[in-house]
């Protein structure tokens, strides 16, 4: 037979098997004494660990980190820094279910008051009135009254935006158009069609397309808001269906199809901050963050060219979003102290200065505090933008951008939990319609199907 | 023998006095020229996307996103040093030591399972299989918010011993269900053959059993590495910052405001390279294993 012959031969390569034992044993000795090493980090100081969204002025504020530990010796600092939608994920799950893994958390203006709600974030104000020099009068009131709860804010605003319509002059004075003071939607419509050169690859305006609802929703909802339309009246019942919100889809719908970019409903931020910057959009309404790309000779072409108007309105005196990035202090910190010294340096008017003479005045993180725009420094750089953005962000409140009253907090956004999924669902219909699968009548009947689900809870607790 | 079957057919296949050309020489030349063509269409398909990254992660941010795309650029390291900058080296150290350990402890387990369901199966031994498998059935992001607290609730969140843990639990279903596939296939001679010589269950296993199935054991440990390796949704919820792996620290270099593309791809290159080249070391025991099988 073969097998007895094979059996010694097969012999070295057993011993192989039996001499490697010990080498993984020395291996996994070797990780476990490196892991044990690099669980703890030579700094010293109280640890605290801040969970930030990946955005660019949050990444300064990550390499500013030593400014903070020369003032600050006993803080051990350490940063776990994720894009939007992961931070956004994992933020939720840790302060929802008391995880206890971050000290500081970086959240908005949509979770803030509902979190504060559930006692999942600790009340700042007693810190805010303690620490001396720390203004809280200081940050523009739209913000502030959106990050407060009961009258004590529950996080502060590391930056905030509003939305306002940016348009490139260049391709308006070749046009001969002047962009009125206060556009409406009609106008814009009318503007669009007469700016639209598709043999010349430039759209009339870049909105928003791609589902989701910080996306396409968020300037379709303040369309939507100034039409009189919106998501629920004051009573929860769903408006999704009815003739004002239907005229302001269709239209917004209309718009982007027939003078919007190519591809609208595969269209994002970033899509739109690509076209526009390339000098391919004669128009673009979006986020007033924007202005630090546009602005920017590095990667736009159209830097020093672009004039700035509100955020179209139609039966309201001013229109247009309010979003923050805050940072907030879980109730599971073990070291709010030691946290509120870290929230209190990245949010201090200092902050700002710093980030101005360090890194650079174009880097300064806006819309957060008056002062900001007081800087001489920055009102040079931002000639062109400051002022708009700062309207934009004082008039971006629900008395001024929705003709009815609303049961919730929030602009774009409705602030209760529901509203992730429901605003994405509704976003995928909307969507679904720019790119011309369904009707806009079809995608409302759909989306307010939705809404009834959603609103029914808050029907049942009002009723109570 | 069964062993001769193959022989004989691969010596035809092979054709190596020509006889199997002299069949039809023209078509069957065009036929295996378009046939080539199509593989290599395909491999140039699947592996477009890879060159593109490796090109980006050279390229500046402003060339990385143009539209349209910049195919002649002046290459740079800039990336790839900011990048290394950040410091990665606890990231991939996480990885390997969840990556390696994992792989090791579903092997140690996977290996004997494998052999009491294959070549000493019981009256359950199907049922115990499915459920195995069906482990695999529910999605993670089902499961993850018990698993969350549970973690919470232990104090064991950001420890890398939990991806551990998980990625063990992860691969262990796979890896039983490949191994028992490669356990089938020795003969059942063999292992009586060892038996009537007196060998122990421990040394048949070493001896006779192990070295034939290396190359299975080889196949089964890259799939699990992969797994371990890309794994992103448990460490991206499970971690902070001492437990963080490398798929954590690639999605850290996104950013929704401002350019990441080139930031990004210099990043997945670095994290690609470690299972590229446990692949090609893989690559070479499966073809080693292979050719010393005697049974194969």
């Amino acid at each position: 037979m073969r097998i007895p012959r094979r059996h010694p031969a097969r012999a070295p390569q057993a011993r192989t098997v039996r001499s490697t034992i010990p080498r993984w044993t020395a291996l996994i000795s070797a990780a476990a004494l490196l892991l044990s090493g690099c669980g703890s980090p030579e700094a010293s100081g109280e640890p605290i660990t801040v969970a930030i969204v990946a955005n660019p002025q949050m990444q300064d504020a990550i390499s500013l980190k030593e400014k903070f530990r020369a003032e600050h010796p006993d803080v051990d600092v350490r940063f776990v820094s994720l894009p939007e939608n992961e931070a956004r994920a994992k933020i939720t799950a840790s302060v929802a279910t008391g995880g206890g893994e971050f000290d500081v958390v970086m959240i908005s203006n949509y979770e803030t008051s509902m979190w504060a709600a559930n006692g999942w974030i600790t009340n700042l104000q007693p810190y805010i009135d303690q620490t001396q020099g720390y203004d809280d009068q200081d940050f523009i009131s739209s913000i502030k009254s959106a990050l407060s709860y009961q009258g004590n804010m529950y996080s502060v605003p590391f930056y905030g935006e509003s939305s306002f319509l940016v348009y490139n002059k260049e391709l308006f004075e070749k046009a001969g158009i002047t962009m009125p003071a206060r556009p409406t939607w009609a106008q814009v419509q009318e503007m669009a069609a007469r700016l639209d050169d598709s043999a010349n690859g430039v759209s009339g305006i870049c909105l928003r397309g791609l589902a989701g609802w910080g996306e396409v929703m968020a300037p379709l909802t303040t369309a939507m808001n100034t039409y009189g339309g919106g998501w629920f009246n004051q009573q929860w019942h769903p408006l999704l269906t009815s003739p004002k919100t239907q005229q302001a889809v269709t239209e917004y719908v209309d718009l982007v199809r027939n003078y919007g970019e190519p591809g609208p409903a595969t269209a994002g931020y970033g899509d739109c901050l690509t076209l526009y910057s390339q000098g391919q959009a004669a128009m673009w309404y979006d986020a007033t963050a924007m202005v630090s790309s546009v602005e920017d000779p590095a990667s736009s072409k159209v830097a020093g060219k672009n004039g700035y108007a509100p955020a179209p309105v139609m039966d309201t005196k001013a229109s247009g979003w309010l979003y923050s990035w805050s940072l907030a202090i879980p109730s599971t910190s073990e070291h709010k102290d030691a946290a509120w010294k870290f929230v209190s340096w990245m949010t201090d008017k200092d902050y700002i200065k710093l980030v101005g003479n360090q890194i650079g005045w174009e880097r300064v993180p806006p819309g957060s505090r008056y002062s900001t725009y007081q800087i001489p420094e920055y009102r040079k750089i931002s000639e062109a933008y400051a002022r708009p953005t700062l309207a934009a962000m004082n008039a971006a409140t629900q008395e001024n951008t929705m003709v009815h009253p609303v049961p919730y907090q929030g602009i774009q956004f409705v602030a209760i939990p529901e509203f992730q999924d429901l605003g994405t669902r509704v976003g995928q219909q909307i969507s679904a319609a720019i790119a011309g699968q369904i009707s806009v009548e079809e995608a409302l009947r759909q989306s307010q199907a939705y809404a009834e689900d959603v609103a029914t809870v808050y029907q049942r607790e009002d009723g109570k | 023998m069964a062993t001769e079957t193959p022989i004989t057919d691969s010596s035809t296949a092979a054709g190596p006095n020509g006889s199997a050309r002299t069949a039809g020489p023209g078509r069957r030349r065009i036929g295996s020229g378009v046939l080539t063509l199509f593989t290599w269409l395909v491999a140039l398909v699947f592996f477009l996307p890879v060159l593109w990254m490796v090109l980006s992660s050279f390229k500046q941010e402003a060339d990385a996103s143009s539209n349209p795309p910049t195919f002649f650029f002046v290459p740079t390291l800039d990336q790839y040093s900011e990048v290394l900058a950040s410091g990665v080296g606890s990231y991939f150290l996480n990885s390997i030591i969840a990556t390696a350990i994992s792989t090791l402890f579903v092997l140690v387990l996977a290996v004997p399972a494998a052999y009491a369901v294959s070549i000493r199966p019981v009256e359950k031994t199907q049922d115990v299989l499915f459920f195995f498998i069906s482990t695999r059935m529910l999605p993670v992001v089902a499961v993850i918010v018990p698993i969350y607290v549970i973690a919470g609730r232990l104090g064991v969140l950001d420890n890398i011993w939990t991806l551990v843990f998980l990625y063990t639990a992860m691969n262990l279903p796979l890896a039983v269900w490949m191994m028992r596939s490669f356990f089938q296939e020795v003969p059942r001679e063999v292992l009586e053959a060892a038996q009537m010589d007196g060998a122990s269950l421990l040394t048949t296993m070493q001896r006779i059993l192990l070295p034939m199935v290396a190359p299975g054991v080889a196949a089964t440990a890259l799939l699990c590495v992969i797994f371990a390796w890309n794994e992103f949704f448990l460490a991206l919820i499970l971690t902070a910052v001492n437990a963080a792996t490398v798929p954590v620290m690639i999605v850290s270099n996104m950013t929704s405001e401002g350019l990441f593309l080139a930031k990004l791809s210099a990043a997945s290159v670095l994290a690609s390279l470690p299972v590229i080249i446990a692949g090609w070391i893989a690559q070479k025991q499966l073809v080693r294993g292979l050719s010393m099988g005697a049974i194969k």
